[in-house]
């Protein structure tokens, strides 16, 4: 199937055009945060205090690593279940944050978040850690180092594998999925 | 009362001893149980069952989504880069979940035995660059730093050995596991649908394609234990009892027409397996808890 490659930061356009099951190949700088890092991230915003990155144009990748081995990169890198980062996704996506990359479904709030400010969630295949890792080329931590693993990192990435979940239209590949393959 | 020294091995971590009227007794040094526990956790994060890639292998040749097909390649890649590479296969090593079988003519000595199962997780973590992913405080939320405490439950049994598997668990499929207390008039259409709405409701979240572990009967807190108890499974292990291997059957049958399927982009391979473990229950009570394990269904054991 047809790869889109996109490097980051991304615009508008790059995420209008893009639709429910396609394959996107991720390049560019990215940042990693959980559940922790976005409980500081929200409360900073609601105190009109300035995040550790600008979020506008950025992907936000829903990970936590296990340590890097002596002379590795990162360790395993898969993505997280996103429902846990539902709660504080729309707050980010409203300050320009373009993309979300994780598992699992979005709440409704998410999904409109992603409409109203042209923003897209993307899929990684859980439990493929250990091969995501090996388009992950650069890993330093910027924020929150007492997270250990939830800390935020800037992560250089080279042809990151992802599927479009949710659009801007407000298509869900996991209904969709579903609606095709489930036994009549 | 003679005692006669039958055999060491590993230098003087087991020994068998027996007296004089014929009981052997088996004595375990807790330096023993910490280096298998340590060695168990990094094997079982490195090393994915061959019974599972089994699984992948025969959901590859049956899956009809394109997209199903080639996250099942993709898993069978990861987990051959994991083992040849001596890196986890999933970034999330797992709560440390270890079952003890102890027989009860085993001695353990040189010490604290769950001390010993602790340490065991704090240098396999730390020594396996394995992820810390224990929070001292369900509220407070501070991480431990080393992935300890273990959740540790033992079982005595006659003979003198001594069995220990660690069955480390991902957090993202057991916050999709369910229990249900169900009326005992719900019987068996009631269980299935409890099962199968769990499964239902988990959709993408837990990771398929999935283990489902399901424990029926005995009281909330034994019912659950079951559940978690059905995971430690082979895959391709029926439950003894006939109708139970039925009903494991059926619902293996059922969950794969959701249509959920690999990581749920769609397709009919949402289980590898359903394993059902059952105990008798009250007069009044059918419970029924739903355990899911996401495809990494990581166990290892050491048998002293």
């Amino acid at each position: 199937m047809t790869q889109i490659r996109l490097t980051t930061p991304l615009t508008d356009e790059d995420v209008e055009k893009l639709r429910i099951g396609q394959r996107v190949s991720l390049n560019g700088t990215i940042y990693t945060g959980r559940d922790a890092a976005h409980k500081r991230l929200v409360e900073l915003i609601a105190q009109g205090k300035e995040l550790p990155f600008d979020p506008k144009g950025q992907v936000i990748y829903y990970v936590g690593p296990t340590p890097a081995k002596p002379g590795a990169v990162i360790g395993s890198a898969g993505p997280t279940t996103s429902y846990r980062m539902d709660s504080y996704a729309p707050k980010l996506y409203e300050l320009g944050l373009k993309a979300s990359i994780g598992k699992g479904r979005r709440s409704e709030g998410v999904i409109n978040a992603l409409k109203e400010n042209k923003g897209v969630y993307f899929a990684a295949v859980g439990g493929a850690a250990a091969l995501i890792s090996r388009s992950i080329k650069s890993c330093k931590v910027i924020a929150y180092p007492d997270l250990g693993a939830e800390a935020i990192h800037e992560l250089v990435v080279e042809d990151f594998p992802v599927i479009v979940v949710n659009d801007t239209l407000g298509g869900d590949l996991y209904d969709e999925g579903i609606k095709i393959y489930a036994a009549k | 009362m003679v005692w006669i020294l039958l055999f060491y091995s590993t230098g003087k971590a087991v020994a068998t001893i027996q007296q004089g009227g014929g009981i052997k007794i088996k004595t375990v040094n807790t330096t023993a149980i910490t280096e298998a526990v340590a060695r168990m956790s990094q094997e079982a994060n490195y090393y994915l069952g061959q019974d599972v890639l089994e699984g992948f292998q025969k959901a590859l040749d049956e899956e009809i989504s394109v997209t199903g097909k080639e996250i099942l390649q993709q898993l069978i890649e990861n987990a051959n880069i994991a083992r040849e590479e001596l890196v986890p296969m999933c970034q999330d090593t797992g709560y440390a979940v270890i079952f003890v079988e102890l027989g009860q003519d085993v001695r353990i000595e040189g010490g604290d035995f769950y001390e010993a199962i602790h340490e065991g997780v704090r240098r396999g973590y730390t020594e396996g660059y394995l992820r810390k992913s224990i929070v001292s405080h369900p509220l407070e939320r501070k991480n431990t730093g080393d992935n300890t405490p273990a959740v540790i439950h033992t079982k005595i049994v006659p003979g003198e050995t001594l069995r220990i598997i660690i069955a480390p668990k991902g957090g993202g499929s057991e916050n999709m596991s369910q229990i249900k207390m169900l009326k005992p008039a719900d019987g068996i259409e009631g269980v299935k649908k409890f099962v199968i709405d769990t499964v239902r409701a988990a959709g993408p979240n837990p990771c398929p394609p999935i283990v489902v572990g399901v424990g029926i009967g005995g009281t909330f807190e034994k019912c659950a234990q079951l559940a978690k108890e059905a995971l430690l499974r082979e895959l391709g292990e029926k439950s003894k009892y006939p109708d139970i291997a039925k009903l494991e059957e059926e619902l293996f049958e059922e969950i794969n027409k959701l249509g959920i399927g690999p990581q749920g982009l769609g397709g009919k391979t949402t289980a590898l397996a359903v394993n059902v473990e059952i105990y008798a229950a009250h007069i009044a009570s059918l419970p029924v808890a739903v355990n899911l394990n996401c495809h990494a269904a990581r166990h290892k054991e050491t048998v002293f």
